[in-house]
């Protein structure tokens, strides 16, 4: 972090902010921070307050994963049991088919919604009619703005049996699919339907990148014989790799939560086999079935996976990429 | 690597090709396919982003019959608007579209004080702790407590059934906190320096300088929050039992999910079933039509937004 020429350089983390009231001798220690700060502190307050109750109280909570829990009792549980209900999610197959399901949509989305904004934030810098181009972007940002509620009551319209999908099925091949119930379809209407979500708003950041491109690289690569492919081999996408490897790394930390509440509003029990996810079948069986400790144990094998992902991920991108979020 | 995947430039066309600024220059008969293609391909991208809400409009107003035999698409069939006048007339429909109305106004205002007070702090330079106050922040991006603990200390706070469950626990979203902070990084020095010579406080060099000065990024947050909030539906849907209390959203939800069918106001148990797809469509119709609104406006800022947080170095 760089700092003002007034401030000595001396380690801004060197001391916990709780620590305010011990005595300093340093010479802009505490004391002296906060006797020209005050003010700032006291905006700083709230906010820090807000995030220890929601959100660093229930990172604590999660003990309960090793404690029994009573509904109505203590929040961290009331004795400990030590691995019980880890043991328990370990031996549950039920679990693991969830695990095996939470994979394969996580790397399908990464295959299929990773790339496309990318395409399609380049096909539009390619368009020379600003006009049209701001067009397409309005009309393909719209999803974005519906509440997934919408999108899941579309969802289940168009897959339905007499939706759009299957007009079109029948009207090619005669026949009508069950797809919302059919537990092999469930997978190609949830990527689907996650493409059309995401690949519009999904360009913004590259676009952005893309209009700070450096319009001399490309009069270079003109001069040396480039043609409009090579330059956005050679231009453009060096250009707006930073971009791409660093919502690489995003995507990859939420790998783990795959569109849960999309999930929760468009499955059913007839394509669980496929449909259940970590995040679904913790839900069930923390809520419905009031298994907390039980649940709260997934939700934090999850949780660590999640945050090991996205540390992993951030790692090689530094050391390979020279890109990294931190 | 590159050599094997680049085609050779097609003529001297090609290398005259100068892209974006000169616009009638010859170009390479390959570059105009692309051209055709290109557009094309936006212009389906195009009709298949707004075909899902063509269609649901178009349901909304078609008779049940000629959905269940599926054959609406892009136009209504058997025009029929009884179930609009049926879902305007349902008490429970205005009151949890009050709900959320309300419910949004509360929680974005919530969400602007702490974000914009905390990001205008950590957005000195010179703030002691402010490294660990934005590690705190940040940190959450990466990991949270998760549903079973949250839902623990939700219901605990005694929270349940009230309108705090809804706005509170997402009240600062790190994303929004991290591109009003870096708005205020790039705010020049001077002006507050300046203000501060003049005798203003730290409050009043945020109240009448800074702020007067960040309506853009303040309006953009504002509509970020709002939109969020309106669509939310998780919260309520955990922590909210009484049927008065609901949001829009749940209303529609329980919709979708077959336990209310629209209605307390009319359909009888047969055609319940029957008419759930012009019933859900009419519910979503009503839902979005807020949104479409304000959408214009809301994108132009949004993209906006996204384009000042991005702008840091």
């Amino acid at each position: 972090m760089a700092m003002r020429l007034e401030v000595p350089p001396e380690a801004v983390t060197a001391d916990p902010p709780g620590s305010k009231d011990k005595p300093r001798n340093k010479p802009n220690g505490w004391k002296l921070a906060l006797k020209r700060d005050w003010r700032l502190y006291t905006l700083v307050a709230l906010p820090l307050l807000y995030f220890a109750v929601f959100r660093y109280l229930p990172m604590a909570g999660n003990v309960i994963a090793f404690r029994q829990f009573q509904p109505g009792g203590s929040i961290f549980g009331e004795k400990w049991v030590g691995l019980k209900y880890v043991t328990l999610f370990i031996n549950d197959p039920s679990f693991w088919q969830a695990f095996q399901n939470t994979i394969v949509l996580g790397v399908l989305t990464l295959l299929f919604c990773f790339p496309m904004p990318i395409i399609f934030a380049l096909m539009l810098n390619e368009l020379r009619s600003q006009k049209f181009k701001k067009f397409v972007q309005a009309v393909a940002y719209l999803p974005h703005f519906m509440s997934v509620v919408i999108i899941a009551g579309m969802i289940l319209q168009n897959f339905s049996m007499t939706g759009t999908v299957n007009q079109i099925a029948e009207s090619l091949f005669g026949t009508t699919v069950n797809f919302t119930q059919d537990a092999s379809w469930f997978r190609p209407m949830y990527i689907s339907s996650e493409v059309w979500q995401t690949m519009g708003w999904g360009a913004i950041l590259y676009l952005a990148a893309l209009t700070r491109v450096d319009e001399s690289l490309y009069e270079a690569a003109r001069i040396d014989g480039a043609n409009r492919w090579q330059q956005t081999w050679h231009v453009t996408l060096p250009a707006i790799r930073p971009t791409i490897i660093t919502l690489l790394i995003l995507n990859i930390g939420t790998f783990m939560a795959v569109g849960f509440e999309k999930i929760l509003l468009i499955y059913n029990p007839l394509n669980y086999e496929t449909s259940d996810v970590i995040s679904t079948y913790l839900y069930r069986v923390g809520l419905e079935s009031s298994n907390f400790s039980y649940a709260a144990a997934i939700g934090m094998f999850e949780s660590v996976i999640g945050l090991t992902l996205i540390l992993s991920a951030n790692a090689i991108s530094k050391r390979l990429a020279g890109t990294s979020l931190w | 690597m590159t050599g094997t995947l680049q085609k050779r430039p097609a003529s001297k066309a090609a290398r005259q090709e100068t892209g974006v600024l000169v616009k009638d220059m010859k170009v390479s008969r390959g570059m105009r396919a692309f051209r055709v293609f290109n557009l094309a391909f936006l212009l389906v991208v195009v009709f298949l982003t707004v075909y899902p809400f063509l269609n649901i409009v178009a349901q909304s107003f078609s008779s049940e019959g000629f959905i269940n035999a599926g054959q609406v698409n892009l136009f209504p069939l058997g025009f029929n608007v009884e179930t609009y006048k049926l879902i305007l007339a349902d008490s429970t429909f205005w009151n949890n579209y009050g709900n959320t109305v309300l419910y949004t106004v509360v929680a974005t205002a919530i969400s602007m004080v702490l974000t914009t007070s905390f990001a205008y702090a950590i957005a000195k330079k010179d703030l002691k702790g402010r490294s660990v106050f934005i590690g705190i922040a940040v940190f959450t991006m990466f990991f949270n407590g998760g549903l079973i603990p949250n839902y623990v200390l939700i219901s605990s706070l005694g929270m349940r059934d009230s309108i705090w469950a809804v706005v509170l626990p997402n009240a600062i979203s790190v994303f929004n906190l991290l591109i009003m902070k870096s708005f205020f990084e790039n705010m020049p020095r001077e002006l507050e320096e300046a203000a501060a010579i003049d005798g203003l406080t730290q409050y009043g060099v945020l109240f009448k300088v800074v702020l007067p000065l960040s309506k853009a990024i303040v309006a953009t947050m504002v509509l970020f929050y709002a939109v969020a909030n309106w669509n939310s539906w998780f919260q309520a849907f955990l922590y909210l039992d009484r049927p008065e209390l609901f949001p829009v959203t749940i209303y529609l939800r329980n919709m979708i999910a077959g336990v209310t069918t629209a209605g307390s106001a009319g359909g009888t148990a047969e055609n319940v079933g029957q008419i759930a797809a012009n019933i859900q469509s009419v519910t979503i119709v009503l839902t979005v039509i807020p949104i479409l609104c304000i959408y214009p406006f809301v994108q132009k800022y949004f993209f906006s937004g996204v384009m000042l947080g991005s702008v840091k170095e």
